[in-house]
């Protein structure tokens, strides 16, 4: 699958998403709970701008010694006896890890959750080599069992369904018997799992963040499957996004207290789990062999750009749970794993404007996103940056919208002529009002007022109104 | 105190009875109020839509045109903004630049002014009625003004401020946004008609002129019976209104 999802256009994506109410009521009430989590957790820390303003500070100097943080990384994940793999490709990464199974002759691999092999489409490239690949998180396993519906969220992955819906793809798809309580269906699912991991020959992992300076990495979970995943298969590989990284565990400490509060607004997830390296001699849990996968698949195109801070993401999601866009038209509609504001920035970049040039449009610059965000990416200056790329530099608007941005443009900067075109709006307007409205706009004003009506403009302007009065003084 | 009005140009065109209550209101609490016929608008439609060669051509005539003034002063937080946001614009350009850096320094969204430059929290106006207030997002966001509409609203004496909720989402206006992405924009503002109409208050009220003409246009395309109103008129009432 990889990272774009769907083989239509933005604009029937869009339509799909306006017109699915079952969707909308889904996450209209999701963003609702987790908005009300959050806020209350991040005020639970107290001064939650410092927080935000550490985060920023950690994430800025990590990434502007990249290189050296993972260098350090990879020295210390050989000297604990983990092998190391840098991968510039998602081709690269899923033909190593597709010798890994080929070696181990694998038959079962069980995942815990993971965006980045969900962007590199590693499920499919096991499949293809006889792998039978089983995602371990509720919300991943629900997506997969119903014929691989792609996540329209990087946290809650099924945030699109509600419980009945997913009660019918277990009753369909698994024989499931049992009401749509939350309870039936997880200790259902539970059952299954439990099964796969038994079985799984090799464990396959995200990573939230890893830690340069002792070649470890963190998990951030809250279903415990992770633990599973990195306990009971004897081969245990990890995909990170090259950014995924912080210096030290002081960092992590911030960082995850950041995550899980911008995230899900708990003070901390049920489980943090933090691993190094294979079990050692003695040890009585952990894979005997270890693989980290570092997956650069654009990333290193980013640092150096405008961009750059949109690596500090940490996957928190918190931009989505606020997008007004994100909340009428769904994860799906983006055409990326990567959606809402994060993902308008973050999808162009890596994917390419042929494919993406419409995100950075969808939003209404309202600046909710950049509000919440955990470690300060300014997201809707970006989504402007991205405008202007697409604009300027790759010269893809279209004639009609270059003539009228070049035309508002010579008529905002001169006063006479700015004057003159607009002493005649009202009386060009003036076919068009009805009873002091115009509800059937001409031109551009056709698709504001299909929503919506339009006052029209006034007969006396200001400037007309303070002329007067001034000769009158 | 001398005040150069920054009108914009929706202010201009469309909210004229907003502008001339911002005049009046401006001096009756003693400022005199000046406006620079030469401007046009702040540039948004162009900036946002990622045309900025034609930006700080915009930016540079409207830094001109305010180049004299000792106070900037809008009855917008967005346009407001705008000026905040020129420096931005001439990041490989030092001489405009400063300029632009001056002009931020001197502009303030009207409620801003009126409660952080004048300090005053009551501006002696009446209005009857039951009145919501939709918090615009770059004003509160961006600009970084919260408070200030509420401190006036609240005393304003008659008047009984409802909350509205959700308050601070985006009604959909976004400029451009509303015509290109029209059917999301749509559906942000009739969700924001529908938070209006659950408080059953009598008036909206707003301190930009492009929400209001994108929530007001729906609330008239639903039949509503609520009237809005840009916070100028409010705080510049001061007999009994019916």
């Amino acid at each position: 699958m990889g990272m774009h999802i769907g083989d239509k256009q933005f604009d029937k994506r869009r339509d799909e998403g306006l017109h699915d109410g079952f969707m909308r009521q889904a996450v209209r009430s999701a963003q609702t709970r987790l908005q009300t989590n959050r806020s209350k957790a991040a005020d639970a820390l107290g001064d939650w701008e410092s927080w935000r303003e550490l985060g920023e500070e950690i994430r800025t100097h990590t990434l502007e010694n990249i290189d050296y943080y993972l260098e350090q990384l990879s020295d210390e994940v050989a000297k604990r006896g983990g092998h190391v793999f840098f991968a510039q490709t998602k081709e690269e990464a899923n033909e190593y890890i597709q010798n890994i199974a080929k070696e181990k002759e694998a038959k079962y691999i069980a995942k815990s959750k993971s965006m980045v092999t969900e962007e590199i489409g590693l499920n499919d490239a096991l499949e293809q080599i006889g792998c039978d690949v089983v995602e371990t998180d509720l919300g991943e396993y629900i997506l997969q069992i119903d014929d691989h519906d792609p996540p329209s969220h990087i946290v809650a992955p099924a945030l699109h369904k509600n419980k009945a819906q997913i009660r019918d793809v277990f009753k369909e798809k698994l024989g499931y018997k049992h009401t749509e309580k939350p309870e039936e269906l997880t200790l259902f699912a539970r059952e299954k799992l439990r099964e796969k991991f038994l079985q799984a020959d090799i464990g396959i992992t995200g990573c939230n963040f890893a830690v340069a300076e002792s070649g470890s990495f963190a998990l951030v979970t809250n279903e415990g499957n992770a633990r599973m995943v990195t306990t009971l298969p004897k081969t245990q590989v990890t995909v990170m996004g090259m950014e995924r990284i912080v210096p030290t565990w002081e960092d992590l400490d911030i960082m995850v207290s950041l995550l899980t509060r911008a995230s899900v607004g708990q003070k901390l997830t049920s489980y943090v789990t933090g691993l190094t390296g294979p079990k050692l001699e003695g040890e009585a849990d952990g894979p005997e062999e270890f693989h980290l996968v570092i997956v650069d698949n654009g990333r290193s195109d980013i640092l150096g750009t405008e961009f750059q801070s949109i690596l500090h993401c940490i996957r928190c999601a918190a931009c989505i749970n606020v997008c007004p866009v994100y909340r009428h038209i769904g994860g799906h509609a983006y055409g990326s794993i990567y959606p809402g504001p994060v993902g308008a920035v973050l999808t162009p970049l890596l994917g390419g404007y042929d494919d993406y040039e419409e995100l950075p449009f969808a939003s209404s610059l309202c600046g909710a996103c950049t509000e919440v965000c955990p470690v300060k990416i300014p997201l809707h200056e970006h989504l402007i940056s991205h405008r202007r790329h697409i604009i300027e530099d790759d010269k893809r608007g279209t004639f009609s919208e270059n003539l009228m941005m070049k035309g508002f443009g010579t008529l905002a900067k001169s006063s006479g002529k700015f004057n003159t075109a607009t002493k005649f709006a009202s009386t060009g307007a003036k076919p068009f009002v009805k009873d002091g409205m115009i509800e059937k706009g001409p031109g551009p004003l056709k698709d504001w007022t299909v929503n919506r009506d339009m006052m029209p403009p006034q007969k006396q302007r200001f400037r007309d109104w303070y002329r007067k009065r001034e000769g009158e003084k | 105190m001398k005040v150069s009005l920054f009108v914009t140009c929706l202010g201009d065109l469309f909210f004229v009875n907003a502008s001339k209550a911002t005049v009046e209101l401006l001096e009756h609490l003693g400022c005199e109020v000046e406006f620079p016929k030469a401007q046009t608008c702040c540039g948004q439609p162009t900036f946002n839509s990622g045309y900025h060669e034609q930006t700080r051509e915009v930016a540079k005539h409207m830094i001109e045109t305010f180049d004299h003034a000792e106070y900037v002063v809008s009855p917008s937080g967005s346009c407001a903004y705008m000026f905040h946001a020129y420096e931005d614009l001439f990041a490989e350009d030092d001489v405009w630049r400063e300029k632009a850096r001056k002009l931020k320094e001197k502009t303030y969204e009207l409620t801003q002014f009126i409660v952080e430059v004048l300090q005053l929290t009551d501006v002696g106006a009446t209005f009857e009625g039951t009145a919501t207030y939709h918090s615009s997002c770059h004003m509160t966001r961006l600009l970084g003004v919260k408070e200030a509409p509420f401190t006036l609203l609240n005393n304003v004496q008659g008047l009984n401020m409802i909350d509205l909720p959700n308050r601070s989402d985006c009604c959909g206006f976004g400029g451009t946004f509303a015509v290109k992405m029209s059917s999301i924009s749509g559906e942000m503002v009739e969700e924001k008609a529908e938070h209006i109409e659950s408080t059953e208050a009598q008036y909206l009220i707003g301190a930009d002129g492009g929400c209001l003409l994108n929530i007001g246009g729906r609330l008239h395309h639903n039949g509503s019976e609520v009237k809005v109103l840009h916070i100028a008129e409010v705080l510049n009432n001061r007999e009994v209104n019916k």
